[in-house]
């Protein structure tokens, strides 16, 4: 059986590696099958690139499998492309059509600075991370299911949180380039356990105050992160955040 | 009270400044409109609930020294946040679409708020800083609606104001942490629908004074 191929006009954002500004660039993606994800329409142009003896197009990827968090690009001004709750690993080709232009660009926020092309380096959510969101017991072994009792309403609203890969698409997304869906998620899926809820206060305050110093901008509920979340992240998740904070500053 | 200066500094302290005192603004507009409403029943009927008002003394005056304070807090917070946003992201994309979470009035925030803010100093120059020892209310009100061009900024402006609350009034409850899926559609509800009457109750009295009165 063949597969239909289509041919795309890319426009790829390019910087090197140091500099401050750089530029669209177009490329010529033919013979593109629709089962390829879109990391593999751009391993195709590279390849191209480097026959011709050109510098290949940098960008970050891992597992390609939607779980890493790894990928992430603003395909056409939209964080992961088009489709929703979907990394872009795992947007494939059959969803454009052949003679489409594509504009490709890296995640953009003063807290995410290009290091080359479209990767940016997003150091700033591990720091969140290290600042507090984490619990500081030593869990030991896994224990028995059912050792610790929890509604699983309030579980599986905890695992929604934890679903979170920390790509960086809501604060790319967001008009004001705000982490505070990534770092409600985080809140979120520790707060709502028991084990983690001991801390909550303290993670609360410390997360918040380092994502202030980190330059993301604010939240102002705009819902833009939610919609182009790929793993589904609610804003109630905030809800919950500033709750959080609020308790943690005033009780 | 160093804890209580880094609270109200971080972007969450600030944000809630922002949903109080937008509370304390609905609350307010929500009274003004009772108050305005009884336009709709005539000259006298307006003129005796403004005479009602007026004896309250100083209540008044403690509520418009609140309202100040109010809309200090809002404007220098809302200033600041919205250069604080406009910081965090020094390269715009080339391409950005919105994905479906943006409205008129949440992506219009600061903007409406700067001309809501306008209309308000224009508005209390024509209707609350005036000699009313040679004319009443009602007829300053007569006078400023007989100018065309003034029903066209007070309607544009009201108009705005309904705007710059369809997206405020839920807003402020996500701020408060208030979401949840049994009331937030209620409370989406709730806020459109007090942006209609808004709209609608402001923005007919020129009509009303002009035409029919």
């Amino acid at each position: 059986m063949t597969t239909k191929t289509i041919n795309l006009t890319l426009k790829v954002w390019r910087q090197n590696r140091g500099e401050k500004k750089g530029k669209l660039k177009t490329y010529f993606a033919k013979n593109i099958s629709g089962d390829m994800s879109f990391l593999e329409m751009i391993d195709v142009v590279n390849e191209d690139l480097t026959k011709n003896r050109e510098e290949p197009i940098a960008f970050d990827h891992d597992c390609r499998e939607g779980i890493c968090g790894m990928c992430g690009a603003v395909i056409n001004g939209r964080a992961h492309g088009h489709e929703k709750e979907t990394t872009l690993c795992q947007l494939h080709m059959r969803h454009f059509s052949d003679g489409d232009t594509i504009v490709i660009e890296p995640w953009r926020s003063r807290a995410f600075p290009i290091i080359k092309d479209l990767i940016v380096d997003r150091s700033a959510l591990d720091r969140i991370i290290q600042s507090g969101g984490y619990i500081s017991v030593n869990t030991g072994g896994a224990p028995d299911a059912n050792a610790i009792p929890i509604a699983r309403e309030v579980a599986e609203t905890a695992f929604n949180a934890a679903a979170c890969i920390g790509c960086g698409a809501c604060v790319a997304a967001c008009p004001n380039a705000s982490a505070m869906l990534f770092v409600s998620a985080k809140i979120s899926h520790l707060a709502l356990l028991p084990q983690g809820r001991i801390e909550a206060a303290k993670r609360a305050k410390a997360m918040v105050r380092q994502m202030d110093q980190l330059g993301f901008g604010n939240c102002s509920n705009e819902t833009e992160c939610e919609a182009e979340c790929p793993k589904g992240i609610s804003i109630i998740n905030i809800a919950r955040l500033n709750r959080e904070f609020l308790k943690a500053e005033l009780c | 009270m160093n804890w209580f200066t880094a609270f109200l500094g971080s972007s969450i302290g600030k944000k809630l400044l922002m949903a109080l005192t937008g509370l304390g603004f609905c609350f307010f507009l929500f009274i003004h409109l009772i108050g305005n409403l009884t336009l709709y029943g005539g000259k006298n009927f307006f003129l005796s609930y403004v005479e009602h008002l007026h004896a309250l003394g100083p209540v008044i005056i403690i509520a418009e020294c609140g309202l100040l304070l109010f809309a200090v807090i809002h404007v220098t917070t809302g200033a600041l946040l919205f250069i604080e946003n406009w910081r965090a992201r020094p390269v715009g994309y080339v391409m950005k679409k919105n994905a479906g979470g943006r409205t008129l009035g949440s992506a219009t925030m600061p903007y409406t708020g700067f001309l809501i803010l306008t209309f308000i100093t224009i508005h209390l120059l024509n209707v609350h800083f005036v000699d009313l020892s040679q004319q009443t209310i009602f007829q300053v009100l007569q006078n400023i609606f007989a100018f065309f061009p003034y029903v066209v900024f007070y309607t544009l402006a009201v108009i705005i104001v309904a705007i710059h609350v369809s997206h405020g009034f839920w807003s402020l409850f996500q701020t408060l942490g208030a979401n949840h899926p049994k009331y937030m559609p209620f409370i989406h509800g709730l806020g459109i629908c007090f942006s209609l009457i808004i709209a609608l109750g402001f923005g007919f009295i020129p009509a009303y004074i002009r035409f029919i009165v």
